[in-house]
């Protein structure tokens, strides 16, 4: 018996694993029944995988049987492989028994779709209420949301769920048309458009009544596959923008499309995976969120895709020369934050700091910020040793010389240096 | 020496106290309020080592002063802050309690918002330690991995690089209420026992040094293979071999953690 659970565990771990979301942070929810668990801190990795993801959810499908046959997708119909399915029992003793050994934050529920939405998405929610109500289970559960599923279950999965989520997988509509013909847009805004609603009611409710359930308490997120259609940068994170202001998401995530088949509308098989080009849409989501960019600063029409070679911030900056330099001992927190090489945090210490003494080189060394690419950009209380009128291109070219990519290093997969 | 016969104030003092976070601050106490010209501090029963020229004085800890240190320090700093200067203690490091000492001073010299001043060497010093030694709490959170015992105690051994166990009792304790658990420092020979109703410091006498194998191994509940077998195949299986990236994966999970780890055993 504990064969046929390993294989199961194998097949539908094995399927869940694209689905890249780990977040286990932003929720509120208190171990209130002196139960098991509880999800109020900012998450947890415990432990990685060899390819460096954070590993905090037990991320498995109940079934990788599926009716849709979307070409990217590995679990789809026409694919020849091994089907399972687990029993809603069997995901709750995993869960549990896996928590309280402190393996894992909680669950990430997924599903290919079986019979229809309806059904599938019934079979998720008696997974997460029977964890809330029969076993008091307090950790953090995400839930797939099945597209088309009814208004009635999206409302119960929210009860039961910390995070919901729908996969956009394909940012343009055309790339889905191609590649997912038995999707459609309509099918996936709806359920977001519900549940941005109903997030919004109830913590407003919440506000009224301190009993008022909790309701997804850490949102919503979506998932775009890169890679797979031929879509830029722009489109990518223009529809990411599109999610965060119109739908209140806490996170849009990326996916580096991983080749599995021969399909021809797809990039063939052992072609290598974007990762490159996925970690510099995750530098220019971070500068949307909490650097202040707009996302037409940059990408747009005349910049519609990021530069491989040098982080996006860099590359605004080099844009944007008229900018700098910024004197760290009197700019605003806003400007300090769009000087390549200083990040939130040094941003904040720099402003704490510079009211007991003006700051130097060496204080900003002290401090943690780059040197090596901001003081290009910045004046400061030491004599200027780096910063004579520099090209645009010759400071891309210094920084290029002392800095190698991790990603160009590393096996050089995508970029050959030389070649 | 007693600490109330000092005499010459100048003359360099290493302060010699028990070793607890209210002996320290006793200490601080001490140093502050009698303007010790301070050179050092030693626990009782180690030898200093540098502090040849220094007069040797000892201070008894007195909760009270401790208290007065601890609750002065809340009205100057936020409390992040005086949390920084426990997690420093904690982190063991030689030279450390200086660091403490010459920070709380600073905090204490009237500058509005003292915390801020990331120029003040000490200050920078405190802030960086401590940001280690969160680290390394955060990383036990993640790290322990409880092993069922036949008798339903669910116990992990530990070997942090810093002493993080008193920052551990209250996460693990809000979250596995429902089960007794034991967090064991195998190098600091103690641990923290939880009964579901409180948790408390404990030491276990280990009849040799590989008695902590023998002792508990022995007594897993039936299920217990079953779940760390389940749990190793998980971890092979959702790893995705063509993103292979074993620089970042170790950077992430330091080899010294792997022999407390079931999936990396």
């Amino acid at each position: 018996m504990s064969e046929r659970l390993h294989e199961k565990l194998e097949i539908l771990a094995d399927a869940a694993k694209y689905d890249v979301s780990c977040s286990s942070s932003g929720s509120k929810r208190k171990n209130h029944n002196k139960g098991l668990g509880e999800a109020t801190g900012s998450g947890i990795c415990h432990t990685y995988t060899e390819d460096g993801r954070c590993v905090s959810l037990l991320k498995i499908l109940l079934t990788n049987h599926c009716i849709f046959d979307c070409a990217y997708c590995v679990t789809r119909k026409s694919n020849d492989i091994k089907r399972a399915a687990f029993t809603v029992q069997e995901v709750v003793d995993l869960t549990m028994n896996f928590y309280r050994r402190n393996y894992i934050e909680g669950l990430f529920l997924s599903s290919g779709i079986f019979k229809n939405a309806d059904y599938t998405m019934e079979r998720l929610v008696s997974v997460a209420k029977k964890l809330r109500t029969e076993n008091k289970f307090n950790g953090y559960i995400h839930l797939k949301t099945i597209p088309g599923a009814s208004d009635e279950l999206m409302h119960e999965a929210g009860l039961w769920a910390d995070r919901l989520s729908v996969n956009i997988e394909i940012p343009t509509e055309s790339g889905l048309k191609l590649l997912a013909p038995d999707k459609n847009i309509k099918d996936m805004i709806e359920p977001m458009t519900y549940l941005k609603k109903e997030i919004i009611r109830t913590k407003e409710e919440s506000k009224i009544f301190k009993s008022a359930p909790l309701f997804a308490p850490a949102g919503q997120s979506t998932q775009m596959i890169i890679g797979a259609s031929g879509e830029s940068d722009k489109d990518i994170m223009h529809t990411a923008n599109k999610f965060y202001k119109g739908f209140n998401l806490k996170r849009v995530y990326y996916s580096g499309y991983v080749p599995i088949s021969n399909d021809n509308r797809l990039p063939e098989l052992g072609s290598a995976v974007p990762v490159l080009r996925e970690n510099r849409l995750y530098q220019t989501d971070w500068l949307m969120r909490f650097y202040g960019f707009h996302v037409q600063e940059l990408l747009n029409d005349q910049f519609p895709n990021l530069d491989p070679e040098i982080d996006p911030k860099l590359s605004w900056a080099l844009r944007n020369m008229a900018f700098f330099p910024v004197d760290v001992n009197t700019a605003d927190l806003q400007l300090i934050l769009r000087v390549p090489g200083i990040g939130v945090q040094s941003a904040q210490k720099i402003v704490g700091a510079r009211r007991f003494n003006k700051l130097g080189w060496d204080h900003l060394k002290k401090i943690g910020i780059a040197l090596n690419r901001a003081k290009y950009f910045i004046t400061c209380n030491s004599p200027i040793t780096d910063r004579k009128d520099y090209t645009e291109a010759k400071i891309r070219q210094f920084i290029l010389n002392e800095s190698r990519s991790k990603f160009l290093t590393n096996g050089g997969q995508q970029y050959n240096l030389f070649g | 020496m007693e600490a109330s016969s000092i005499i010459f104030s100048d003359k360099p003092v290493n302060v010699s106290y028990d070793g607890t976070w209210y002996g320290l601050l006793t200490a601080v106490f001490e140093a502050y309020s009698k303007k010790w010209n301070v050179s050092g501090f030693s626990t009782i029963n180690h030898e200093s080592q540098s502090d040849f020229f220094a007069e040797k004085v000892i201070v008894v800890t007195d909760e009270a002063k401790a208290q007065r240190v601890w609750l002065g320090l809340k009205k100057k700093v936020p409390k992040e802050n005086c949390i920084q200067l426990y997690r420093c203690y904690l982190s063991e490091m030689p030279g450390m309690e200086f660091a403490i000492f010459s920070c709380i001073k600073f905090y204490f010299s009237g500058f509005d918002s003292p915390h801020l001043a990331y120029g003040n060497a000490d200050v920078l010093k405190i802030s960086q330690t401590s940001k280690m030694v969160y680290r390394e709490k955060h990383r036990m959170e993640a790290f322990v991995r409880f092993q069922r015992t036949a008798d339903d105690l669910y116990y992990a051994g530990i070997e942090p690089d810093f002493n993080v166990i008193p920052l551990l009792s209250q996460h693990f304790a809000e979250r596995y209420a429902d089960q007794n658990w034991l967090i064991y420092d195998i190098k600091r020979k103690y641990g923290i026992y939880y009964d579901q109703d409180k948790v408390e410091e404990i030491t276990l006498n280990f009849s040799n040094e590989t008695g902590e194998k023998t002792a508990v191994k022995d007594v897993f509940h039936d299920s217990e293979t079953l779940y760390q077998e389940l749990w190793k195949n998980y971890f092979k299986n959702v790893n995705i071999p063509s993103r292979r990236n074993i620089k970042l994966h170790v950077q992430h999970v330091p080899k010294r953690y792997w022999k407390h780890l079931i999936e990396k055993k």
